[in-house]
């Protein structure tokens, strides 16, 4: 013991190496995790361009190449027109809605006049985000079935019952409305951190030059979370075709599957429910998974011609 | 604010404009909170109420004729039962096993000195953006042999990128580099760093790790749904799931009308009770969580 340390006290860069040495062995589990559990399924998507049936390896030699036809055969599919469309409305209104939300919160937060009361409400808005899809969607079954609280006042105020989960037209706003009621206070922190990072001076000054509290909002607040709003704006048109299907699949009713049938769900549905054709369900996702890393990229060279603010 | 009102009372007054501003803006935030309170409100006093009062409309702020039916019926489920019990397994392990990945993985993301640093981080991001996609990543858990298998509900969720980056986030921006220098010059080695300086001051950000995988944890159903088959290993939220939401369909080729909503009345009395004790946990936890959000830890480790 007592040579090894004379030994390797004067060698200080070999003792810095084998310090970096140990810092790469802390992050071995979780690299060793990602390549199995996140690299290994994008090898799998082989099988999109197999005709792979269940029993199979997924590089077996006897695997049954075709190539692009799954992605023709859903191309052709009857239903492709509106799975398209049913997954693209769902996302671009839960945008319109959910993107801004948060943001106008965050800055009526700020602008409180007390500051304890603006704590009290942000803990408040936090509370739902910890409650689970299946309560959630269970809460909405309750609240807007055939003998839930809202067809109770429907009632009341001699309006006509409304079966809100057997209207296809209900779906939507059902399923934004929800999800906002759920995430608006989470989605708003972000926000209220960069918030809290603007100096004081600049409303002080503001304020001495006659400037009312709703132009200092414009003036001064909303530039100073500009950079995080269009890093998110970012981040949100890269998800614009990913909708959170485990929660559709929850809201789903043979009723209203018009419109609440979007490419993730059906991908659910060939893999899972009847016969399990893999390799289509696979060349249905990846097809879903292409787009949005292209609308990404896009989205990502806008935000550098236009501002300073873009994700590489 | 000790500046606005000691030196310039006068001049820094709020004028009539601000002060209908300060109270529109007030007025909106309080309505808003109620939207957000009531919901959960009223399945609290619905559990508690009589199943006819609520088919009246007649709870709208305060429980009527109190009974506790609901939950009587529900704890005579003995799936619940066991879907609680695995839960708080699944929470527990699963949990354990992802601050053991988070924490350090995080800490060697966040040193500059992390052999090729570059390639790593491009290496996690790009799982960010794409993926394998639902099937293949089910083929794989299967092949691993974790269909039907508790393992499927731990191992592959057993680290999440975003989280691991915020606690590199976290360690960025709150352990002064002086601490390391000091360390090195002591001739501690990283382990020794990591293990006797680095976890004994990071108690705000593993509690705030505990937090999010551990209300993940209790809230998942999907990686059950596709996995788990045996009502044995089913976690809770499946059973609630079965409880909550297929049930809707009014099921049943027999029975008039009265029945059907008798049944009806039984049903949601059950659901209302079911929301109230598979959220106990995070409801009795909410106070303490509560404290994260004040100290502005969870909001720093936003940034």
């Amino acid at each position: 013991m007592e040579q090894g340390l004379i030994e390797y006290n004067p060698k200080k860069k070999k003792n810095r190496f084998l310090r970096h040495y140990q810092l790469f062995l802390l992050i071995v589990p979780a690299l060793i995790f990602v390549f199995i559990f996140n690299y290994l399924p994008m090898y799998g998507i082989v099988i999109a361009f197999q005709d792979f049936s269940p029993v199979d390896d997924i590089l077996s030699p006897n695997a049954n190449w075709i190539g692009f036809a799954n992605f023709t055969r859903f191309f052709n599919d009857y239903r492709f027109a509106t799975l398209f469309k049913n997954t693209f409305l769902l996302c671009i209104y839960g945008f319109l809605v959910g993107f801004p939300l948060p943001i106008i919160v965050a800055l009526l937060l700020n602008s409180l006049k007390s500051k304890k009361m603006s704590e009290r409400l942000q803990t408040i808005f936090y509370a739902p985000h910890f409650i689970s899809l299946v309560v959630l969607v269970g809460m909405l079954y309750l609240f807007f079935g055939e003998y839930g609280l809202v067809n109770n006042l429907l009632t009341y105020l001699n309006l006509n019952k409304y079966s809100f989960f057997l209207e296809p037209d209900a779906f939507r706003p059902l399923y934004i409305l929800s999800s906002n009621w759920q995430d608006f206070g989470w989605s708003s922190i972000i926000y209220l951190a960069a918030l809290s990072g603007v100096d004081p001076q600049l409303h002080e000054a503001a304020i001495m030059d006659g400037a009312s509290r709703l132009k200092r909002i414009l003036h001064i607040d909303l530039p100073a979370i500009f950079p995080t709003i269009s890093v998110l704006l970012i981040l949100s048109i890269g998800n614009l075709m990913s909708v959170g299907y485990e929660k559709v699949i929850l809201m789903q009713t043979t009723a209203n599957s018009s419109v609440s049938e979007i490419i993730a769900t059906y991908v659910y549905k060939i893999g899972f429910v009847g016969s399990g054709e893999y390799g289509y369900a696979t060349a249905i996702g990846l097809f879903n998974s292409v787009i949005n890393v292209v609308l990404l990229i896009i989205a990502n060279i806008l935000a550098r011609k236009f501002s300073n603010n873009s994700l590489w | 604010m000790a500046f606005r009102k000691n030196k310039q009372k006068t001049a820094l007054r709020d004028t009539k404009g601000d002060k209908i501003f300060y109270i529109v803006n007030a007025f909106i935030m309080i309505l808003l909170a109620i939207i957000v309170i009531y919901p959960m409100y009223f399945i609290l006093i619905a559990s508690i109420s009589d199943p006819d009062a609520i088919f009246n409309g007649e709870v709208y702020l305060l429980p009527v004729n109190i009974t506790f039916k609901g939950y009587e019926r529900l704890f005579s489920d003995r799936l619940f039962w066991i879907g609680y019990r695995n839960t708080i397994i699944y929470v527990v392990v699963g949990t354990t096993l992802n601050i053991l990945m988070t924490i350090p993985t995080g800490w060697a993301l966040s040193r500059k000195e992390l052999p090729g640093r570059k390639y790593i981080m491009w290496f996690f991001i790009i799982t960010l953006f794409f993926g394998g996609g639902l099937i293949p990543f089910y083929l794989l858990v299967s092949k691993l042999g974790m269909v039907d298998s508790p393992l499927a509900l731990i191992i592959p969720s057993a680290l999440s990128v975003w989280n691991a980056f915020m606690t590199k986030a976290y360690y960025e921006s709150n352990i002064p580099q002086e601490l390391l220098e000091a360390a090195e010059i002591d001739g501690a080695n990283e382990f020794k760093t990591f293990l006797s300086i680095i976890i004994p001051i990071s108690k705000p950000i593993i509690a705030v790790m505990i937090l999010f995988y551990a209300v993940g944890h209790w809230n998942s159903y999907f990686n059950a749904l596709i996995f788990i088959s045996s009502e044995e290993y089913y976690p809770l939220q499946l059973v609630l799931k079965d409880i909550l939401i297929a049930t809707e369909v009014i099921g049943g080729p027999a029975g008039d009308a009265a029945t059907i909503i008798e049944q009806n009345k039984i049903a949601n009395q059950i659901k209302y009770s079911s929301i109230i004790v598979s959220s106990l946990p995070i409801i009795l936890l909410y106070p303490v969580i509560q404290k994260f959000f004040n100290k502005g830890i969870l909001v720093g480790s936003f940034k």
